[in-house]
């Protein structure tokens, strides 16, 4: 048997390849911990003990051909907004709280295929609409490191679920931070690749323009494994790429040689918590140490990627959630002894299958869309995004990547922003403007608050240069231990 | 610009986007949408004159597939999920046409 709990992707491939230890066992491991720690934590949706075993057993049964593929009996967590054959996919939401999709997404198909272990769904914010996890027709998930707090949203599940050690992968979505952002509360790595590199088949879709799939992991080695698992071109996307695949196979480790490193400090001088600052400045100390050369930027149009993604991300849902009508899957609104037409049992089905924050974007992006509205809201907000998209692609030319934190604060309590949407939306200032790009950026864990609260540190790419991304965040990982901290949660279990 | 929010468009909205809101919703969504939306007004201060409001996307490359028939979802599973399916293949919904 390994030893420990902090099984990277590699240990756990090869101990089973090798025939240390069998996949069953492994698998069994985590869901015995999952039974245990996450009554406390709720970050699964659906558990699937019976599949997952009978998976893990199949993997032992074949060790022989399995061995070599690269998630050869690695336990995975899956998004409740990713598509899962004959097992409940909920979104989070009433209106699919008993939905079980016929199909896999594509991303589920590429990751059994690679010998991937489905563990359980996890779970989000409703549609994926969220910065903390509250709004789920489940409940809310806890923050391992503080359970008073929030993990983040809206993959809070995934990143808890990770950092508690209850699964060494996660797979996820983001849309607006949704990876990134969690995986910085829970002091975990996060990755959202380019838009266009992960295909989104089967993935429910939120706001089509920014939605991109990626993984959450303990290390910036295993988010460089499953990415490599998880991307190409899907004849069934397609806004997915033909781009060539990263060289996985001189990776690491990382350096930041010639490097340079942007950083717009003009941008960070007010409205961060001081402890990130902190954080922020001796990450950036760290890579100039290593050789990086860190550069002045300058990034004016980032005070408007927040009202710019909350009017393209609404307007988008509103067209995409209106599948959701009582008709071809999902809840219906009971009828019973009311003559009603088509018309109400829509109206109806809609506001009780949805919750308030899934509504309120409706709404929002209803109206941004309307007759009248369209060119003040919608249409303006797709002009600024495209100066936001020239001033990345402008500083891009100049640095190798870009450095931010990855949230202006650590992560809040529970019920802090629940009642004020805007407040919730304005925490999303360092994560949007990678979705309005298509860029792709990674969150690291960078530090600890005085309350054993994780920050979180973001790099934002070149398209489809994620294998800077890996090299830079690898350098920096190697260079700090926070990879090697433990939420408390542990001592209790 | 536009002028405020009031709870009629609110309920206007509600109505195209086929939502039938609770008085309480209403009147909790016209205060935070106002409140939303007055935010986003410093969009307009941006000059945006010498662009056009279609999202190019120059780093993504389209592909599409090739025109081939090919298997889909049976019947069976494509009303899987329905909330009423009828046992002889169809997704039930209330009466459209009068009687």
């Amino acid at each position: 048997m390994i030893s420990g709990i902090d099984w990277s992707i590699s240990q756990i491939r090869n101990a089973i390849g090798r025939g240390d230890v069998l996949a069953r066992d492994v698998c069994e491991t985590y869901l015995n911990r999952i039974q245990t720690v996450d009554k406390e934590l709720n970050s699964f949706t659906t558990i699937l003990r019976d599949q997952a075993l009978t998976q893990a057993e199949e993997i032992d049964r074949n060790q022989d051909s399995w061995k070599t593929y690269p998630l050869c009996g690695v336990p995975i967590t899956v998004k409740d907004v990713i598509c899962t054959k004959d097992s409940t996919t909920s979104a989070g939401s009433r209106m699919l709280a008993d939905y079980c999709p016929p199909y896999d997404a594509t991303v589920i198909k590429l990751l059994r295929e690679s010998g991937a272990v489905i563990l359980g769904k996890t779970n989000c914010d409703e549609f994926a609409m969220g910065s903390s996890t509250e709004y789920s027709y489940h409940g809310p998930t806890q923050n391992p490191w503080k359970t008073t707090h929030i993990p983040g949203g809206s993959s809070g599940g995934a990143a808890a679920a990770v950092a508690a050690r209850l699964a060494p992968v996660s797979i996820a979505s983001d849309t607006g931070g949704s990876i990134r952002q969690p995986a910085a509360f829970c002091g975990v790595v996060g990755l959202k690749p380019t838009y266009g590199r992960v295909s989104r088949y089967g993935l429910l879709a939120f706001a089509s323009s920014l939605d991109q799939i990626g993984p959450i992991t303990l290390s910036v080695e295993d988010a460089a494994i499953v990415f490599q698992v998880i991307s190409g071109f899907d004849p069934n996307d397609s806004t997915s790429s033909n781009q060539s695949p990263i060289d996985g196979s001189n990776l690491f480790p990382g350096h930041v040689d010639k490097m340079r490193i942007g950083v717009p400090w003009s941008v960070l001088e007010k409205g961060i918590n001081p402890e990130v600052t902190e954080a922020f400045n001796k990450a950036i100390e760290i890579l100039s140490e290593q050789g990086a050369t860190i550069v002045d930027i300058e990034l004016p149009y980032t005070e408007h990627a927040v009202p710019v993604y909350y009017l393209i991300a609404t307007a988008e849902a509103s067209s995409n959630l209106a599948r959701y009508d009582g008709v071809r899957f999902g809840y219906r609104a009971d009828l019973k002894g009311i003559d009603v037409n088509l018309e109400t049992m829509y109206s109806r089905t809609r506001n009780h299958g949805f919750g308030d924050e899934v509504k309120r974007r409706i709404m929002l992006g209803t109206y941004a869309l309307s007759a009248g509205y369209y060119d003040d809201y919608y249409a303006k907000a797709q002009k600024v995004r495209q100066l936001i998209r020239h001033e990345y692609n402008r500083v891009l030319s100049d640095v190798d990547t870009i450095a931010m934190p990855t949230t202006p604060t650590p992560a809040f309590q529970i019920g802090e922003h629940v009642d004020d949407p805007l407040s919730m939306y304005l925490g999303d200032i360092f994560t949007v403007s990678a979705n309005l790009t298509g860029l792709p950026a990674i969150s690291l864990p960078a530090g600890l608050t005085k309350e054993h609260l994780p920050i979180g540190f973001q790099l934002i790419g070149r398209p489809f240069d994620e294998t800077t991304l890996f090299r830079v965040a690898h350098t920096f990982e190697m260079n700090t231990d926070w990879k090697s901290k433990r939420p408390p949660i542990f001592s209790e279990a | 610009m536009s002028k405020k929010l009031t709870r009629s468009d609110v309920e206007r909205i509600a109505s195209l986007a086929n939502l039938q809101l609770t008085k309480n919703e209403v009147s909790l969504f016209t205060e935070q949408l106002i409140q939303i939306l007055q935010y986003a007004e410093k969009l307009q201060t941006v000059d945006t004159s010498s662009l056009s409001s279609s999202n190019s996307k120059k780093n993504i490359t389209s592909e599409l597939r090739p025109d081939k028939p090919n298997l889909s979802l049976d019947r069976k599973e494509a009303l899987s999920g329905a909330p009423d399916a009828s046992s002889d293949g169809f997704f039930r919904v209330p009466k459209v046409i009068d009687r």
